[in-house]
């Protein structure tokens, strides 16, 4: 049977409110009160875009939200959307020293929501680009976050900027692709309406390597930003995979953002392929939306999984269901319909070599398969519009990490497909670099890394900031264990 | 268990806490409540002619999501009848015989002291206090801190008090003056068996910058207020000293200031109070805040192996001294515990920008220290500038952790030698002047 929508509206929306409500003014504060205010802190340079945290939660203590909401604004102009989606966990917060005292760390990504919300709810405009401009003129391919970071900066240096998005709205993954209790697509649009403020030129509907070729941009501005994130999901390569209720997980969480709430359709018992964190999104939405099971199916591993381990208690605590060490190896139907995954158990075998199970195979009943095995990269489309680009070996595109220059001169890149698909914070961090990169190219003249002049580093060389060093927990940890006595 | 009766003045109480003249100590059903939640002894609301008061009384000053670290108030003395209050003194003392009622009084002519003392004694309070401390309204008709801030006038007031007096007498000053301790000798002078301080310090908690009016805020108006609550404790434990060292005052002193906790009472009696007053406190938490005073102070004394709190009274009086007698050649410096250290820096910063640049930021294998998820890989760890350290104690009072950076003493090998010491030896050929720091 087709799939079809379970819920009533109001159910809908109240399973796919967002996860944790605003802070009130009074919680703002108080939480915002716990900060120590630290000198150089460690929260900057875990953060991919270097925001100066302790800065922004000052100005929450003293009541002056809208500098607050600045502060984080102009070095991360996608500075709502981060506060909803990024894995604070294991950036900023992860890096807060108030784990070394056992408390609590401050609850930095909410207290970022309440000072960004507070401008976009009141149309307060806090960033302003320069009167006076340069002349130049950049195109970026894509409106996702990485060209909106890099547009946001190039303006505020004094650059004009064209974005090219081939879908109907910018934002990209922002706007069509997270889980929607995680981030509505308003919050995204508002941020777009931001950058379109300072002057970004956005001309959506348009297909770079279609409507117009590499070669165009190359003559008509004098930079080019690759920002064009990856492609579809890769295939399972099993029988049934073309049946009519196997879909993208993206597709799926696309429907909600671009469909009433109560219109999207969900089976009764549906799998998901795959265990990253868009398959949590995906599972976790499933459910939300009325799924009787849902279950992820996973060949390697629970300690295996690539999703955060605070999205599995997300997905576990709404209901999903785990089937590690699972393959699935057909898509089983009836009349032309999803019934059933045939499974096989895996095993590890002392050489590391993953096997299946021989006999172990069973049929579990389905009515929709959802894959989430991660994008492909964009290898063919890059090379249609730049023959000549040159792409690492995993089809990512090679570009200097610290400017985003690639291998042709004046193109630039940033986001996904130069990093093979990161955080939206990463997209951030690498499109303000590129932008720093350009600026370079085109002026002359340099960007100092470090956003917070008055921190001085070891023997008073600058520290920088997490956009020039980004220090993630997992490697803070691996030093710690490393150096640590 | 410590004994923590007291005798203050004649005034006995079974502890030294008092609730202090104000808004917890104005009706019998308060005076109820608040021995039977464990006080000792209470400082009834001013009596005097019935006065009229404003709407909006109240206003506070907030720190760091903190309520009430300052408070204060522009309400007047009791709106309530003398004979109202002297009858329920008298209602309280027959229910509480041994607990401490004391009559807080304000008039003006030396006849209407004396009534009220007459009345005062019949109703059978244990004692009385002269209100000469209140700043706001009061003081506009020449009363309250009107009368405290002029000791020619305290004398007078208090000798025609003293005419009259068959109960000890308390004499509670104002602190908006230049020297409390003249104030004091004034009241001793005229034959006051004791003091009390602080009463409320002249303040405007906030400015609302909206209607451009502080609070309170009465009908687009406000006025200067009483400020106490737990702000105000140093400038009271200051005054407190002062008082109980200058020879020339010598009675007993009932404590008064931002009185919280059974410890900021210790402080007070160890610098020389016999009674504490509360008010703040009770404003903010209520009479029960009363039973870990008394639990507090009890293990304190048994640990400090007090038998009776009276052993405390003035402990401390005498190592408060005049700058001139300290020792220019003690000397303390830094050291940080890295075992401890979050990373937050706050000591570099505090000493870089706000002290004596004795702080460096050093790579962590300088220090041979390893790292912490507040010590990230390439970010810098302070150390002390040993040579640079003047031991002024900023570090360790920003610091966030508790003893990660701690006060050491230092050997300097040079003898003990005060700034009066200094002045003796350079008069005497002994030495030659210290070169000024570059």
């Amino acid at each position: 049977m087709p799939v079809q929508p379970i819920l009533s509206a109001d159910h809908a929306a109240r399973n796919m409110a967002e996860l944790e409500p605003k802070y009130s003014p009074q919680e703002a504060v108080t939480e915002a009160n716990r900060c120590l205010f630290c000198f150089d802190a460690p929260c900057i340079m875990a953060c991919p875009t270097g925001i100066d945290i302790p800065a922004f939660i000052k100005k929450i203590t003293s009541g002056n939200v809208t500098g607050s909401a600045r502060t984080i604004l102009e070095s991360n102009v996608l500075g709502a959307s981060c506060a909803r989606v990024c894995p604070t966990e294991v950036l900023c917060e992860g890096a807060c020293v108030m784990l070394d005292r056992d408390e609590q760390p401050i609850k930095i990504g909410r207290l970022q929501r309440y000072a960004t919300d507070h401008v976009f709810e009141n149309n307060i405009r806090v960033l302003h680009a320069p009167e006076k401009k340069s002349g130049k003129r950049v195109a970026l391919i894509g409106g996702g976050p990485a060209s909106l970071a890099c547009a946001a900066e190039l303006a505020q240096l004094g650059h004009q900027s064209v974005i090219f998005e081939k879908k109907p709205l910018a934002g990209g993954l922002n706007t069509y692709g997270i889980a929607y209790y995680k981030l509505t697509p308003e919050v995204s649009l508002k941020e777009v309406e931001l950058v379109r403020e300072l002057g970004v030129d956005m001309r959506t509907g348009v297909e770079i390597g279609r409507d117009m070729s590499g070669e165009d941009l190359l003559r008509e501005y004098d930079a080019v930003f690759i920002g064009v994130g990856l492609g579809h999901t890769y295939r399972l390569d099993i029988p049934g995979e073309d049946l009519p209720e196997v879909v993208e997980a993206l597709t799926f969480i696309e429907e909600l953002h671009t469909k009433p709430l109560h219109d999207v359709a969900v089976g009764k018992r549906v799998a998901v392929i795959g265990c990253g964190n868009t398959a949590i999104d995906a599972v976790t939405q499933a459910k939300r939306l009325g799924a009787d099971e849902a279950v992820i199916v996973y060949r390697r591993g629970e300690q295996d999984m690539p999703a955060y381990p605070y999205e599995y208690e997300l997905a576990k605590n709404d209901g999903a269901e785990f089937l590690f060490h699972t393959l699935p190896v057909e898509v089983v139907s009836e009349n032309g319909h999803v019934t059933g995954l045939k499974l096989v158990r895996t095993a590890m075998g002392d050489d590391g070599k993953m096997t299946t199970v021989p006999g172990s195979e069973y049929v579990r009943p389905f009515d929709m398969v959802i894959k989430a095995l991660g994008q492909e990269k964009m290898a063919t489309m890059l090379h249609q519009i730049f023959p000549e680009l040159t792409l690492n070996r995993n089809g990512t595109i090679q570009r200097d990490k610290q400017t985003g220059a690639t291998s042709i001169p004046h193109v630039y890149a940033g986001g996904d497909a130069a990093n093979g698909g990161a955080e939206v914070v990463n997209a951030v961090g690498e499109g303000k670099k590129a932008a720093r990169g350009m600026h370079a190219l085109l002026t002359g003249q340099t960007v100092d890394g470090p956003v917070q002049w008055t921190r001085v580093g070891v023997q008073g060389r600058p520290v920088g900031s997490g956009l020039d060093h980004p220090v993630r927990v997992p490697e803070l940890e691996a030093a710690y264990a490393a150096g640590g006595q | 268990m410590a004994d923590l009766s007291i005798n203050l003045a004649g005034i006995r109480s079974p502890n030294p806490f008092w609730v202090a003249s104000a808004p917890p100590a104005n009706t019998a059903y308060q005076a109820h409540r608040a021995f039977e939640a464990g006080w000792g002894g209470v400082v009834w609301k001013t009596i005097g002619d019935p006065i009229l008061n404003v709407s909006s009384r109240y206003s506070s000053m907030n720190y760091g999501g903190h309520r009430m670290v300052g408070f204060n108030n522009i309400e007047l003395i009791s709106d309530r009848a003398p004979e109202t209050n002297f009858r329920e003194i008298k209602e309280v003392k027959e229910r509480w015989p041994n607990h401490a009622v004391i009559a807080s009084l304000m008039t003006d002519t030396r006849e209407n002291w004396h009534d009220y003392m007459k009345r005062s004694r019949d109703c059978g309070a244990d004692g009385v206090e002269l209100n000469f401390g209140c700043p706001h309204g009061m003081c506009e008709r020449g009363m309250g801190s009107a009368v405290g801030q002029n000791p020619d006038v305290i004398e007078t007031i208090v000798s025609w008090v003293m005419e009259a007096a068959e109960i000890p007498v308390i004499v509670k000053l104002t602190p908006n003056i230049t020297s409390i301790t003249h104030a004091a000798r004034a009241a001793k002078r005229a034959g006051a068996d004791a003091i009390s301080m602080i009463n409320t310090i002249n303040s405007i908690t906030q400015v609302d910058l909206d209607r451009m009016c502080p609070e309170p805020y009465v009908a687009g108006k406000s006025t200067h207020g009483g400020y106490c609550g737990p702000a105000v404790k140093p400038i009271a434990l200051n005054m407190v000293q002062e008082c109980a060292a200058d020879p020339d005052v010598a009675i007993p002193i009932s404590g008064i200031g931002g009185i919280s906790t059974w410890k900021d009472a210790a402080e007070f009696i160890a610098l020389g109070s016999t009674s504490v007053q509360v008010c703040t406190a009770i404003m903010h938490y209520g009479f029960r805040i009363v039973e870990d005073m008394i639990d507090g102070l009890n293990d304190y004394l048994d640990r400090a192996g007090m038998k009776s709190v009276n052993e405390l009274i003035g402990k401390a009086v005498h190592t408060v001294n005049r700058w001139e007698t300290l020792d220019l050649n003690y000397k303390r410096i830094a050291r940080i515990d890295y075992d401890k250290c979050i990373g937050c820096n706050l000591c570099f910063i505090a000493c870089e920008d706000g002290a004596h640049q004795a702080i460096a930021l050093v790579a962590p294998e300088e220090k041979k220290v390893g790292l912490g998820p507040g010590r990230l890989p390439g970010k810098a760890i302070p150390s002390i500038k040993e040579d640079e350290c003047v031991g002024c104690n900023l570090c360790a009072l920003v610091c966030p952790v508790d003893q990660c950076i701690t006060m050491v003493d230092v050997e300097t090998g040079r003898d003990p030698m005060s700034w009066r010491d200094y002045q003796e030896r350079m008069a005497n050929g002994q030495m030659q002047p210290i070169p000024p720091h570059p």
